[in-house]
């Protein structure tokens, strides 16, 4: 069978974007030919001001070379532009005559700069900024020196002011409205800016209308219609863009302002695609990068005939590409009736911070000065997180909600040096990711981690890594948390799953990827694991773990360590431990000769460096002696921390002690989408840190303080108060419901504290303060704990799973081969 | 002439699982896919010397347990952008018997 034929029109951004896409997911489907006005390849348009400012060469914006499409078997015509679309023939014509036939067409036109039609607009020396010829002529025109005029005072014309300056021109600004960047600054923001940028030298004339360019055989001069009259050799128009739609309209598809595409991104004639620019989605038409990179997936996913995906629009945010001023916007930051601003303004040191906030969510941030939570408040504004319970702190940023010094202090990300470390674990330089993003044109966090490891251990300089990111390419890898797919096997979300599994019983994992339409035969070591946990979180009785889906941690019951050896951690209920128990811990490091014996931050005995052979017959010595395996490995309830109580304490105020082996008795063996601490302090001293805990308690004389979504780990987060309960019985039915509520909606490897972010405090409180939903909560837990309060341990110990354990030998005739 | 050597029944090895395989001086990882395929890799990854054979196993792929690389068990070589190779082995399944040769094979360029 011949492959279909696709044809690309406009080899810009957008449109190989989805090629790219498309190739990933179905590479051989297409037999694919791009038309392109440009004599180049493609290249990284948002770059041009880097370029124009002299801060990049043109090879260093280049995304795909020619090498890229040959390797991918695409036919490039370029310098070629098409003229005609054939819809009954279904065939592109091309200026030179050249026809090709389609059976599915990808309209990617892009759009143009607005060039307002003054008298002597046509004159040589009035250009848009646009493309790399705009670029090439602007350069060449600077090496002159003189004057130039811009016309137009927002992101594109800023940009472009401050590349002319920079090249050696006198610069004006001309703007229309009384302030710069309007829609993307309020009224002080903008003022900040225009002083800044008056300090480097451009000069401003706001509420300007133009009125008329003059000249003879070049432009000389641009006249205002309040007279004045500028000496410009260059004048630069960046007024807005318009989406290139005549090719299309022409062929009888239908536009408004740009090509009307449907959440598939077809137009009205299914077997014509459109992407980018020229597109216009639910009413709006797009001019930044993100979007396109969305629509191109969602293009590519009906290109290769998956069509599971739909684009629903995006939010989007802004940075201004002049090095050395920072400036974040995103969102509606100019507040309506009913809006809260957050305001901090600090002159001396140039930051100015403004959230504005609806119905405790975030709708619009602005940031100057001090942009480095640009994306962190970006994702809380396209997540409609809650931000009640971070409203006394939000203003400044994600590191102020406590840190144990693995984030950035608040020094902007990118005057670090290059040698700076982002990534301790994998000791990556911001050298080193710069290079990669520019020289290999990476977009995603996603790319980044897989090209310098950076990112892709702990996670705690996920944000650093996001703002080096979109400070050099602008949003490109900013897609809706809540939509990121799970991993690369599949376009669907962590929430998409975890409630198709409910919705459609799905109770394996082969139905699972079957219905979702996995990419991938067996999954990945990032998706297998979430699955089971969510299959076993919702169908604790039916589900049968799946041990080949568990990291190893979890598959042998102990932390495998740096050398391959593992750890074992035997529980102690609420820390306690009898003389019998700790002489059964000695003597099994006597028996076995356990290197290292240490006493854990939870209050247990960790013994290092076990060969895995050995594991099941010290885990029986362990049984002997009455104690069970500690999880200290699993995504599971880890401890119960305590302190003394009232039995001996001279302050303590109950029996926190007893409360804790009551907790860990309750909950012990429970798997979790991420690690689980519960720690009981016995007056508000808090000696076992419970505030530092996802469930701690807090006992007072009157009864017990409860609190949630607290984490010691990368970020520190103390906890929320969640309530005050007068018995040991509710203590226990609210932590049961509380645990229960994280199990079966927080998505795998969320800790309680982002996940309480995320979803909120009175979402949480709603939830366990209503009696109904509680005890069923409760139940649906205490349910559960019946199939997973079985000791591993001692199942493995009696034989369970034995070929995880047991070395092959070779027979005896051969086992003095592989000697070297 | 390749020194086939009766390791182990298929069965002895889990789907999407591992053994290891004991000689002398080194380990050896026996991969078995989905599709009942078996590899045979050293059971050590080219990055930090990480146990392959404890890794999950996804199609033709295992990731390391330490550090996640992940390495392509027909080949051992390290998955892009990721460099390496872990010494792989020829093996084969005849009526449900796993055979294994000591012969390491020579590596892909």
């Amino acid at each position: 069978m011949s492959k279909e034929k696709l044809v690309l029109i406009g080899n810009g951004m957008a449109g190989v974007r989805t090629l790219e896409e498309l190739i990933k997911l179905a590479p051989e489907s297409y037999q694919i030919s791009v038309f392109g006005a440009e004599p180049h390849p493609n290249y990284n348009r948002i770059m041009l001001s880097p370029v124009l400012a002299g801060e990049k060469g043109l090879s260093d914006i280049i995304l795909n070379d020619h090498a890229w499409y040959a390797e991918q078997g695409i036919e490039l015509i370029s310098g070629d532009a098409v003229v005609r679309i054939d819809r009954v023939r279904r065939r592109v014509i091309a200026t030179s005559g050249r026809e090709q036939a389609y059976d599915r067409l990808l309209i990617a036109t892009g759009a143009r700069p607005l060039i307002i039609p003054l008298p002597g607009h046509e004159l040589p020396g009035v250009i848009g900024f646009r493309d790399i010829a705009d670029v090439e002529y602007m350069l060449q025109a600077a090496k002159q020196g003189g004057k130039a005029v811009v016309i137009g005072g927002g992101l594109l014309g800023l940009e472009a002011a401050n590349g002319l300056l920079k090249k050696g021109m006198a610069v004006t600004v001309l703007h229309l409205m009384d302030r710069l960047m309007e829609r993307q600054l309020d009224r002080a923001a903008a003022g900040l800016l225009q002083a800044s940028l008056e300090q480097r030298g451009l000069a401003f004339l706001l509420q300007a209308q133009t009125a008329e360019i003059l000249g003879d055989d070049r432009v000389r001069a641009v006249r205002l219609a309040d007279g004045r009259r500028l000496e410009a050799d260059l004048v630069v128009m960046a007024v807005g863009i318009r989406p290139n739609i005549e090719l299309a309209q022409d062929a009888g598809i239908y536009c408004e302002r740009g090509i009307r595409v449907s959440d598939t991104l077809q137009t009205f004639d299914p077997r014509i695609y459109a992407v980018g620019e020229c597109v216009q989605h639910r009413g709006t038409c797009y001019g930044l990068v993100a979007p396109l990179f969305e629509q191109a997936k969602v293009a590519a996913n009906h290109l290769a005939h998956l069509g599971i995906a739909r684009y629903e629009g995006s939010a989007t945010s802004t940075r201004l590409k002049v090095s050395g001023i920072e400036l974040f916007s995103a969102g509606e930051f100019n507040e309506g009736e009913g809006d809260e601003t957050l305001l901090l303004q600090d002159p001396a040191a140039g930051v100015y911070k403004k959230l504005v906030l609806r119905d405790n969510r975030i709708k619009g941030a602005l940031l100057y000065g001090d942009t480095l939570d640009g994306s962190w408040y970006f994702s809380l504004l396209r997540e409609g997180a809650d931000v009640s319970d971070l409203r006394k702190t939000l203003l400044f940023g994600q590191h102020n909600l406590g840190d144990a010094g693995h984030g950035d202090a608040g020094a902007n990300v990118m005057s670090l040096p290059d040698s700076a470390e982002i990534c301790g674990c994998n000791g990556v330089c911001k050298g080193d990711i710069v290079k990669a993003i520019t020289s290999k044109g990476l977009f995603t966090l996603a790319e980044v981690q897989a090209h310098t490891k950076a990112s892709s251990s702990c996670g705690s300089c996920t944000g650093l890594v996001e703002a080096i990111l979109s400070s050099l390419v602008g949003e490109g890898y900013s897609v809706k948390p809540s939509q990121k797919p799970l991993c690369a096997c599949t376009d669907y979300s962590h929430d998409d799953l975890i409630k198709g599994i409910q919705q459609h019983q799905l109770k394996d994992m082969a139905a699972v990827r079957q219905f979702f339409e996995w990419k991938t035969p067996d999954g990945c070591a990032s998706c297998r694991p979430a699955l089971n946990y969510y299959l076993l979180a919702r169908w604790p009785g039916d589900y049968r773990d799946d041990a080949q889906s568990r990291f190893i941690n979890e598959r042998a019951h102990g932390n495998i360590q740096k050398d391959g050896t593992y750890s074992v951690v035997p529980r102690m209920f609420g820390g306690l431990c009898t003389p019998a128990e700790l002489r059964a811990i000695a003597d099994v490091c006597d028996t076995y000769q356990v290197p290292e014996m240490k006493v854990t931050g939870g209050q247990r005995i960790d013994l290092f460096g076990i060969k895995k052979e050995d594991l099941p017959a010290i885990w029986a010595d362990l049984s002997r002696a009455g104690m069970v395996s500690g999880h200290a490995y699993g995504k599971a309830l880890r401890t119960c921390k305590t302190c003394a109580g009232k039995t001996w304490c001279r302050f303590g105020t109950q029996d926190s002690t007893g409360l804790g082996v009551k907790l860990e008795q309750l909950t012990w063996g429970s798997w979790m989408p991420h690690k689980f601490k519960l720690a009981v302090s016995g007056c508000p001293r808090n000696c076992a840190e419970a505030t530092i805990k996802d469930f701690g308690v807090v006992c007072v004389e009157s009864g017990y303080e409860l609190h949630i979504g607290g984490n010691g780990g990368i970020k520190v987060r103390v906890t929320d108060l969640l309530c005050k309960v007068e018995t040991e019985e509710q203590v226990l039915e609210y932590c049961a419901a509380f645990t229960q509520k994280y199990r079966e909606e927080a998505r795998y490897l969320e800790r309680t504290a982002p996940w309480v972010e995320r979803v909120g405090l009175q979402y949480i409180k709603d939830a366990l303060f209503d009696p109904a939903q509680r005890q069923a909560l409760a139940e649906r837990f205490r349910y559960a704990q019946q199939f997973a309060q079985i000791d591993p341990w001692k199942e493995r110990a009696e034989g369970a799973q034995a070929h995880e354990f047991n070395k092959i030998a070779l027979p005896a005739r051969d086992a003095g081969l592989g000697i070297r | 002439m390749t020194h086939w050597i009766d390791i182990a029944a298929l069965t002895d090895i889990p789907k999407l699982g591992s053994r290891v395989v004991k000689t002398q001086s080194f380990d050896i990882a026996l991969f078995r896919t989905a599709s009942d395929q078996v590899f045979a890799l050293r059971d050590e990854c080219p990055h930090r010397r990480g146990p392959l054979s404890q890794g999950i196993v996804h199609d033709t792929t295992v990731t390391c347990p330490l550090h996640n690389w992940k390495i392509d068990l027909s080949s051992g070589q390290a998955k892009a952008p990721d460099v390496g190779c872990a010494p792989s082995y020829p093996v084969k399944v005849e009526n449900g018997r796993v055979l294994l040769s000591l012969q390491e094979m020579a590596q892909a360029a």
